[in-house]
Parts: C-alpha cells; sequence; structure tokens
C-alpha cells in the first residue's frame, strides 16, 4: 500500500513532447515498473506518433478511452498549464499532477472553481497536486514528478512537504538511517493549489503501510496549522514537524509564490507553535528530522 | 511587482473609478506648473516611493499657496523618507504627486485579495479608514466585512451593497459605492494583480466616492501578458542585487546578516538560513540557484553574494536532484576562482554525484571547508567567520 499511487497506476503525461517533458518521462521511464506504468503522452498536434514508445494521443479524453489511464502528470508551460488541468480533470482523470512553475495565480483561481463547480453540479471529482511541485513518488513502485529516485528507499515513512529539495533532504535522513518511504510527496510552493497538507495527512493515517510522517511547511498561508489541528483528534501515528522560514523577513517572496509573510499567523515560529500544541515532534533544526522521527518508532 | 501611487490611480481611472485630479512630477518647477494646471486652492504634496506610511514620514503635505507648493516640493523631493516600512536607511523621494484638494467627509478603506483557504478573491471594507489595516484587524476585527466572490461569477450586486452598507456608506452614495467596488474587482482580475487596496476611499462633502490613496501589487507569473504594468516598473525603488540577480534567473532576496547562502531550492534555502540562526549568526541573503545551475549562474551568484560588504563567510548548500554536485563543483571552484575568493567557504552537498562533487572540491587546491550535513554546514561557516 501507499498513497494515490502504485506500480499498477497508469499515467498520461501531458506536455510530454516539451524539453522538460521528454527528460523527465524518461527518467521516471527508467525508474521501478515505470515502463508499464506510462502509457500516454499528449499533444494535439501529433497524434500518433511515439516518444520512448509511448504513444501519443491528441487530448487527454482520448488517451484514457485508448490505455485505461487514470493520473496524469503534466509538464505544459505556464500560459496553457491552467488548461491542461481542466483537460485532465474534464477526462474525469482520478488525479492530475501539475509540475510547472510559474502559472498565473487569475488562472489557478479559475481553474480550481472551475474544478469545483463540476463537482457540485455531480461531476467526478479530479483531485489536483501542484502545481510548482515535484511530484509523489511511492519508492520501488512508481514515481511520477521530478524527484531523484535513487536516494529513495521503500519502507515505511511518509513523507510530505511544499518544496521538492527540502523533501529530498527528508527522505535522504531517513534512507541514510535505515528507515524506508511508504510515499513521499511534494504538494508545491504555489498559493492556490489542489491538495494540502491535511489532506495528505488523512491518506497516510489511513495506510496501513504507514508507520510515522514527517510533515514540513514553509511561511505563507494557513496550511500547515489547518493539517496540525485536524491531526490533534485524529491521527493515529507520530508525526515529525519542521517549517521552513524563520529567518524570513515579512512581505517578501521567498522563491516559491506562496512562501510570504502577510500576516502574524503565517510565520515559521507561529505554525512551529500551533504544530507543537497538537502534538507534533516539532524542531527547528531540519538536520535533524530523520533522527528524530527515528526515535519515535 | 510594485508601482507608485500615481500609477497606480492611473490605472484605477482607466477602469472608471473616480480619483482627484493630479500630475506626477519630478522637479520642483514641474510641481508648481501642475499646481498652476490644476488650478484651485489647496493642493496635495505627495512623495511616491513604494513604502507605505508616507503621511506619518512627512512625505505629505497640504500646500495652500503656490509658494507652499514650492517649499514642499523642494523639501519632499530628494528627502530619505523613513516609514516603517523602509527601514532605518529610508528611501530618496525621486517622484511627487501634485493631487488637487479634497473635501473629506469620511474615509473608508477597501482592498481586493485571493483569499488561499476558499480559493476565491476577497473583497475586505473598513468604516476605518486612512488607518493601517493590519491594527484594524488586530485591535477591532469586528469593523471589517469581508465577502468571497467566485472568479466564475464576479461580484454581485448584493455582495457590493452588503459591502457599502457594512461600512455605513450613507444611503445617497451607495450606488456610487457599489459602483467602485465591481469596477475595483474588474480591475484586480483584468491587471492580475496580487493586492488592489484603495485607503483612504472618502465620501466627499457632496455625497460623491473617491479613491484618495491606492496602492497595488502585481502578480509576478503574469507579468508576461502585461506589457503596460512592466512599464511601470522602478529600478529606483528595488534593491540592486535583487535586480541584478533576476537577470540570471537567480531568486534572490537581500537580508541584515553576515553570512551569504547559495542553495537550490526556496524551501532548503530557507531551511539553510534558519539553520544559520540556529548556530548563532545571521543569513546575508535569500539565494535559490534553482534546478538548472550552470557554473555561469554559480559564478554571478557569487558576485551578487561578495558585492555586499557585511558578507564575511559564503555557505553552499545542495541537493543534487536532477542537478548533479559534480557540475555544481565545478561551478563552484570556477566561481571562487574568478572573483578571488577571500572570505570562508563551506561547502555541503548531497544527492546525484556526490562522491565526484567532492573530489573536485578537495583537488582544487582553493580553501574550502566541506560538510556532509546542514547543521555541521552552518556550525563550520559561523565558527569561520567569528
Amino acid at each position: 500500500m501507499s498513497i494515490l499511487i502504485n506500480k499498477d497506476t497508469k499515467v498520461i503525461t501531458q506536455g510530454i513532447t516539451g524539453k522538460t517533458g521528454q527528460f523527465h518521462t524518461e527518467k521516471c521511464q527508467e525508474y521501478a515498473n515505470g515502463r508499464n506504468c506510462f502509457v500516454a503522452g499528449v499533444n494535439p498536434k501529433k497524434p500518433g506518433e511515439k516518444i520512448f514508445d509511448i504513444p501519443i494521443f491528441a487530448s487527454v479524453k482520448e488517451a484514457k478511452a485508448q490505455t485505461g489511464a487514470t493520473v496524469s502528470v503534466i509538464y505544459v508551460p505556464p500560459p496553457g498549464a491552467a488548461a491542461a488541468i481542466w483537460e485532465a480533470c474534464e477526462a474525469d482523470l482520478d488525479l492530475a499532477i501539475c509540475i510547472t512553475e510559474g502559472i498565473p495565480v487569475r488562472d489557478m483561481l479559475v481553474v480550481r472553481n472551475k474544478m469545483r463547480a463540476k463537482e457540485a453540479a455531480g461531476g467526478k471529482k479530479t483531485l489536483l497536486l501542484g502545481p510548482n511541485c515535484p511530484g509523489v513518488i511511492t519508492p520501488d513502485e512508481i514515481k511520477i514528478g521530478i524527484m531523484p529516485g535513487h536516494i529513495h528507499r521503500k519502507g515505511r515513512i511518509g513523507v510530505v512537504s511544499r518544496s521538492g529539495t527540502l523533501t529530498y533532504e527528508a527522505v535522504a535522513q531517513l534512507t541514510e538511517l535505515g528507515l524506508g518511504q511508504s510515499s513521499a510527496v511534494g504538494l508545491g510552493g504555489d498559493p492556490i493549489n489542489g491538495l494540502k497538507h491535511i489532506d495528505f495527512m488523512k491518506m497516510f493515517n489511513d495506510d496501513p503501510d504507514t508507520d510515522a510522517v514527517i510533515m514540513i511547511g514553509e511561511i505563507g498561508g494557513p496550511d500547515e496549522a489547518d493539517a496540525a489541528q485536524w491531526c490533534k483528534g485524529n491521527m493515529k501515528k507520530p508525526v515529525v514537524g519542521f517549517v521552513a522560514g524563520v529567518t524570513a523577513p515579512a512581505g517578501k517572496r521567498m522563491g516559491h509564490a506562496g512562501a510570504l509573510i502577510s500576516g502574524g499567523a503565517d510565520t515559521a515560529n507561529a505554525k512551529l507553535e500551533i504544530m507543537e500544541a497538537c502534538g507534533f515532534h516539532v524542531t527547528r533544526n531540519p538536520s535533524e528530522m530523520g533522527r528524530i522521527l527515528k526515535s519515535l518508532l | 511587482m510594485k508601482i507608485h501611487e500615481y500609477q497606480a490611480k492611473e490605472i484605477l481611472r482607466k477602469f472608471g473609478v473616480t480619483t482627484p485630479n493630479g500630475i506626477a512630477c519630478f522637479s520642483v518647477d514641474e510641481a508648481v506648473s501642475a499646481a498652476q494646471k490644476l488650478g484651485g486652492k489647496v493642493w496635495v504634496v505627495k512623495a511616491q516611493i513604494h513604502a507605505g506610511g508616507r503621511g506619518k514620514g512627512g512625505g505629505v503635505k497640504v500646500a495652500k499657496s503656490m509658494d507652499e507648493v514650492r517649499s514642499f516640493a523642494s523639501a519632499i523631493l530628494g528627502m530619505q523618507l523613513v516609514t516603517h516600512q523602509t527601514g532605518p536607511e529610508g528611501q530618496k523621494v525621486r517622484r511627487l504627486l501634485i493631487e488637487e484638494g479634497a473635501d473629506i467627509k469620511k474615509e473608508y478603506y477597501v482592498a481586493a485579495l485571493t483569499d488561499r483557504t476558499t480559493q476565491k478573491v476577497a473583497i475586505m471594507a473598513s468604516s476605518e479608514g486612512g488607518m493601517n489595516i493590519e491594527e484594524v484587524a488586530h485591535n477591532t476585527p469586528e469593523k471589517i466585512i469581508k465577502v468571497f466572490v467566485d472568479p466564475l461569477v464576479g461580484v454581485t450586486d448584493a455582495q457590493a451593497l452588503e459591502l457599502a452598507q457594512g461600512i455605513g456608506v450613507p444611503a445617497g452614495s451607495q450606488a456610487q459605492a457599489v459602483d467602485t467596488f465591481k469596477k475595483l474587482y474588474n480591475c484586480y482580475m483584468e491587471t492580475d494583480a496580487s493586492l488592489a487596496e484603495i485607503n483612504p476611499l472618502i465620501l466627499e462633502g457632496n455625497g460623491n466616492i473617491k479613491a484618495l490613496d491606492a496602492k497595488f501589487n502585481f502578480d509576478s507569473n503574469s507579468l508576461y501578458r502585461h506589457e503596460d504594468i512592466v512599464a511601470f516598473r522602478d529600478l529606483d525603488e528595488e534593491d540592486a542585487a535583487e535586480i541584478e540577480a533576476s537577470k540570471y534567473d537567480l531568486a534572490y532576496i537581500s537580508l541584515d546578516g553576515n553570512i551569504g547562502c547559495l542553495v537550490n531550492g526556496a524551501g532548503l534555502a530557507m531551511a539553510t538560513m534558519d539553520t544559520i540562526k540556529l548556530y548563532g549568526a545571521e543569513p546575508a541573503n535569500f539565494l535559490d540557484v534553482g534546478g538548472g545551475a550552470t557554473t555561469e549562474k554559480v559564478t554571478e551568484a557569487f558576485k551578487i553574494m561578495l558585492k555586499n560588504s557585511k558578507v564575511k563567510g559564503i555557505l553552499v548548500n545542495i541537493f543534487g536532484g536532477i542537478m548533479r554536485c559534480d557540475t555544481i563543483a565545478t561551478g563552484v571552484v570556477a566561481a571562487a576562482k574568478e572573483v578571488h575568493l577571500a572570505v570562508p567557504l563551506v561547502v555541503r552537498m548531497k544527492g546525484t554525484n556526490e562522491d565526484m562533487g567532492k573530489k573536485i572540491l578537495a583537488d582544487s587546491g582553493l580553501p574550502i571547508i566541506a560538510a556532509d550535513t546542514m547543521a555541521e554546514a552552518a556550525e563550520k561557516i559561523v565558527a569561520a567567520v567569528k
């Protein structure tokens, strides 16, 4: 078991013919069961062609109909990325994973509200991971996204973070300590996104193959606090928490579009305090995440 | 991206929001002729800098004669204006806005911004205009009225009226207020703003509603489709190092400490800064070299960090994923040689081709201090600069 994806997941790649899409599709294909998982690509101008032996279809809908894929990964450049998310949603996929960084916030606002309107009208709910995220990996089974596969190891620890390299940092610490991961996910650094920390804490809580979780946050927004509040009454597994940005000044965008302190409640210290009050094993030293988690097992 | 008040008002007028008549000026003579052109008996001389709190800092003066316009303009233009947002060194005033006086009966607040929780556009209004809205939110939260707008629908009449009535706009002026709120929302959406604030929004003696001051921030992801807004960019108002870094696609932010950091990834960059603080020093900057760092990019990053005379040491923290450690190591060695690095340098590398990277650093003949973990790296650089 794992969360969201496993070795049997069938994946469509949107933006497969672009430079980034090609580069990462090849790496994903090479990882574990990737050759069987990545079954289709989409490019309206190149239907019938193949790339790395993966057939290209004109639309997500057609790719789904022909291959039975239920998940898509999106590398489409920013101006067309929100439309690509909507196409995945209209095709009734289970999950769309958007890697693209730099999508206009207004485009994300519009597509998120369209997705909700579709659900409210009784349409199928498509989950969204990202945008501006590294993706998700279930070690030794499948990797969807841009994370380096070789640092992971199969195991029973869940990892969730907003940023890419900080997720890798946590994963590498665990692997070095001999602890593998059930799934590791980066949910992205944008202010308007899909799945949030709270959603992953619920999934890891329900996953019989996850024993403990490292949850990493950063400045900006209420998501980490929301997740901590939920965990307080519901989480049955130990959680190690870290929040980046104690030294970040207010009002400055720290690389990620969503990493911006705009009030008193979204500073790193405020979030760390809430997480601690909700029972997380909080550390202010990011080099200690793995060691603290190991001490809890 | 931020813009000046006079530019914000230009945008508001384009969307039909009423503002006082005003003219932007770059010299004292221009200010006087602007006042003559505007006519009337009262003018407001307003410093144009991107920071807020200009009035309290002495950057806004009401003039009742041409002589006063001249003397206020000469006093304000070129001054180092210090506000709660500029820092103690202040910001030099290079532009003025000369505006006709307004007959202020009541001041309100209104702003549009994106709400992360509801994923809607929030329109916030308050009867407490002209004040710092964070203070109002903290002390008297009941005086802030919020509506959440679905971008697929837009502001409804009912929502706009709820705001107007909620902040106590008199019945005779409510239609104008409703109209203003709708136009503000349209303006927010069409310009891809991340904040559109009118503070104060005023009620005049004759019952008219006007935007007396305005502040906009724009979503930098969307600037590619707004040439007209990019043209408003004023580089004098931005940090020189940040401008230089943006040319090389480096995310850089100047801070007050003495340890420069070069990291890949925004989250890891913040975590590295935090670790430096944990070991008793302060970071001099945030710097994310991104996923595709080349030798050239790393060299430029070193140059930008070292232009800051406060920097007494550098910490490089790289998690090699797609980016290989040997590539970065080659870049670090080349950069250190090119800039004749004279401050201690600690490098921590992890991930893809880690061993190759470490060997390149060790064989370089440079006094590079190696570290295995982020904590060890921070400890070593803090010790080296003390």
